[in-house]
Order: structure tokens, then sequence, then C-alpha cells
């Protein structure tokens, strides 16, 4: 339980996705004008994740790692198809962001028409891609640990981005040199921000 | 029957040309940024992955502007994801082959090419609804445009960061040590590749006005 517990606050402040590996960077800029869109953004990145790692877990400890397919037979003792997480990886996010989709489509229309664009878009979202190929390099001990770094990650990002959306509220009203407005100056926040997360880099778990 | 057009027509050349500057991936279209900022810590890395994206967007560019008239409008992403993932599969093949040690360095940022926005943007865009020879051309302009700003934020990085480039002491050799110098670590660390982007665009935007947003 402790293990889980230091995994989950690990993956949100010192392994931030968006800060320490700059995962999910594109529709952090592209999402983050306003406070409203960008929680709904992080909502549906927190549920994607929350689903996507424990199943990509499953694929890659018993099809693809090496030694994995013993269940089926001891023949395949020596048979390593890690080269295909990629496109398994891939075709698991598509297919997940699909159905939850239509499942929130089905129960919860408001919910479905605050996230708009952005759950489609999710398939395309590095820290999505991100967080399964960190879960298979890191190699964790069971599902339970893959599914707190996976949540732990989604919530990373959700604060990262609400974090920047909330000041990009404010800095409208400053006087920001022109050629810097817009992308510019968030590129700098961004880089501040991600100074004020490195202080989390210490702290052992 | 109509003239066929040359193959470096202006309009073509403008394909190729127009990314490096006014239209760049990274600095006006705001695509790709993630592994244009997690890889420029080292210039060699950096070139590594210009040209691994390079090989994935011109190849996956000239495959689905070729299948363009076949596919299905309502699956086509995954369409597009499984041609650009079939890609970085090789492209990450022939790395752990030729060049493991980069390889290694470069990590899960090889496999996350097939979700860098510069690829599926580019596809959505331009390849789904243009030839495959001007779509190669937007490509390999867009990924020159990416490639140039990862190999200018690389040489800062590397050159104030560890006093190096590619490898080689280059202010050990010019004696910059000797008189006090000291490197500035906080240049390889993560936050500091975002300031510099933050820096070259906004170079960029005072030097070409019509960028500016408000």
């Amino acid at each position: 339980m402790e293990n889980l517990i230091s995994i989950f606050i690990k993956s949100i402040f010192v392994d931030n996705m968006v800060f320490a590996y700059f995962l999910g960077m594109c529709s952090y800029l592209a999402v983050s004008k306003t406070v409203k869109t960008s929680v709904g953004l992080g909502i549906a990145v927190i549920f994607v994740l929350g689903i996507t790692v424990p199943i990509d877990y499953l694929i890659h400890n018993f099809l693809l790692k090496k030694g994995a397919l013993v269940w089926v037979s001891e023949s395949f003792m020596d048979v390593d198809l890690s080269f295909l997480s990629f496109i398994m990886f891939i075709a698991v996010i598509a297919s997940m962001v699909q159905l939850v989709e239509m499942i929130i489509e089905k129960f919860s229309p408001t919910l479905y028409i605050s996230l708009g664009i952005f759950l489609p878009l999710i398939a395309v979202n590095c820290a999505i891609l991100g967080g399964s190929l960190f879960m298979q390099q890191r190699e964790y001990q069971n599902i339970a640990e893959a599914t707190s770094f996976g949540l732990g990650s989604g919530l990373g990002f959700f604060l990262a981005i609400v974090g920047i959306a909330a000041i990009r509220e404010k800095i409208r009203y400053s006087n920001v040199p022109a050629p810097l407005r817009g992308l510019g100056i968030t590129f700098i926040i961004t880089g501040l921000m991600g100074i004020a997360f490195m202080s989390f880099m210490g702290i052992k778990l | 029957m109509k003239d066929r057009e040359p193959l470096f027509s202006s309009k073509n050349m403008k394909l190729l040309t127009n990314p490096l500057n006014e239209d760049n991936p990274i600095t006006v279209q705001v695509l790709g940024i993630c592994s244009a900022l997690a890889i420029t810590a080292k210039l060699e890395p950096a070139i590594v992955m210009s040209f691994s994206v390079l090989a994935v967007l011109s190849v996956s560019n000239v495959v689905i502007s070729m299948l363009r008239n076949y596919i299905p409008p309502r699956i086509r992403i995954i369409v597009q994801l499984t041609v650009i993932a079939a890609m970085v599969i090789l492209v990450d093949q022939v790395l752990k082959a030729y060049a493991y040690e980069v390889s290694k360095q470069l990590s899960v940022f090889v496999g996350l090419i097939i979700t860098n926005c510069i690829i599926m943007g580019r596809l959505e865009a331009f390849a789904m609804i243009n030839k495959p020879w001007p779509a190669f051309l937007d490509g390999v302009g867009n990924s020159a445009g990416y490639g140039v700003i990862l190999v200018i934020v690389a040489f800062f990085r590397e050159l104030f960061g560890s006093g190096e480039l590619l490898g080689f002491p280059v202010f050990e050799k010019i004696g910059l040590y000797s008189i006090g110098y000291e490197n500035n670590g906080m240049m390889i660390l993560p936050p500091m590749a975002l300031m510099v982007v933050g820096i070259i665009i906004w170079i960029q935007r005072s030097r070409k006005r019509e960028l500016i947003e408000d």
C-alpha cells in the first residue's frame, strides 16, 4: 500500500508528465486559454490514462514481453514481441478513447458536450502514449502499481494545465512585449513553473 | 491534356522553404513541441531525432497521400496512426541496430514520434488533400523546419550547459575555464529548453511582425 501511494505521489510531482518530460505539450499549449476548458481536458486525460495504462500493462506482460506467452505453451519461451508494442499501445489507446467517448455520450451528455473536441484529440496526446511507454520501461511489479502510476500522471497533467490556464487568464491584463505575447510568454511561464516543480526532485519516495 | 507541372515549380519550392521560417512547425504552428524540448540537452540526439522525424514524416505523408481517395473519413485517424506506427517501428529498429547509444538516450521519445502532432497535423492538413509529390516536399520541409529549431536549441543548451559540441570540449580548448568560466548547469535542466524556445519565438516574432498574436 505504501508503495502504491509513493508511486502515486511521485508520478504527480517528481516525474510530472509536463514539467519533467514535456509530454502532452501540444494540447497543454493549445487548450490552456481558459480554466474551464482546461479542467475538462485534464479530467479526460486522468480518465483515459487511468484506463489505458493498466490495459497496456496486461498486454505488455501477457502478450509482448520476452517469455510472456508461456501461459499459452512452453514452446513460446523465447518469443519476444516487444517491437510490436508501439502499434499495440496506440491501437489500445485509440480504441479506448473511442469507447470512453461512446460511454460518456450515452450516460452523461452534459460531460460529453463540455469535453467536446478534446476527447478524440486525446488519442494523439503524447502524455497518454508516454504513460504506457514509461510503464513498460520502468517495469512495475503488478497491475495496481501500474494503475496508480497512470492515475498519478493524469493528475499531474491536470494540475499543470489548470495552473497554466489560470496564469494565462491573469496575464492577459499585463503589459507583455508584443512579440512575446501568446505563445512566447506561455513557454517562459511554463519554464518557470518547471523550475518550481524541480524543487520536488530531491525528495526520495 | 493538362500540362504537367515541373517538379520544382515555385509553388513546390514554397512547400519546402515556408516551414523553415514563416510557417515553422514549432514556433508558428505549435506542433511537435514535446519531443523538441525533451531531447535537446545534447546536440547528437537532437540531430538523430530530426532525421527520424524526416524519415517518418516524408514517407507517411507520401503513403497517406497515395491512399487519400480510399480512406473512409470516419476511420482516417486510425489508418493514419497505423501507417505512422509502422514507420516508427522501422526507425526504432534501425536506430537500435546502428546507433544503440543514441537510441538509449532517446528512450521513449522515438516511440512518441507516433503521437508527435507534427506528423498527424501534416497528414490531416496536407497529405489528405494533396498529391504524393507535393506531400513529400511538405513532409521534408516541415521536418527540416522542426530540425532547425531542434538543432538551434540543442546547440545553445549543450554549448553553455556542458561546454561541449557533439562531445567535443569547445570551451576547454579555447581556455574559458582557466579564466574562471563555469558551466551553466541550468541549461541542461528541462525548464531551460522552454525558455530557449520562448526566446527563439520572441526573436522570430520581433523580426516578422505579422506573426504577432494578441
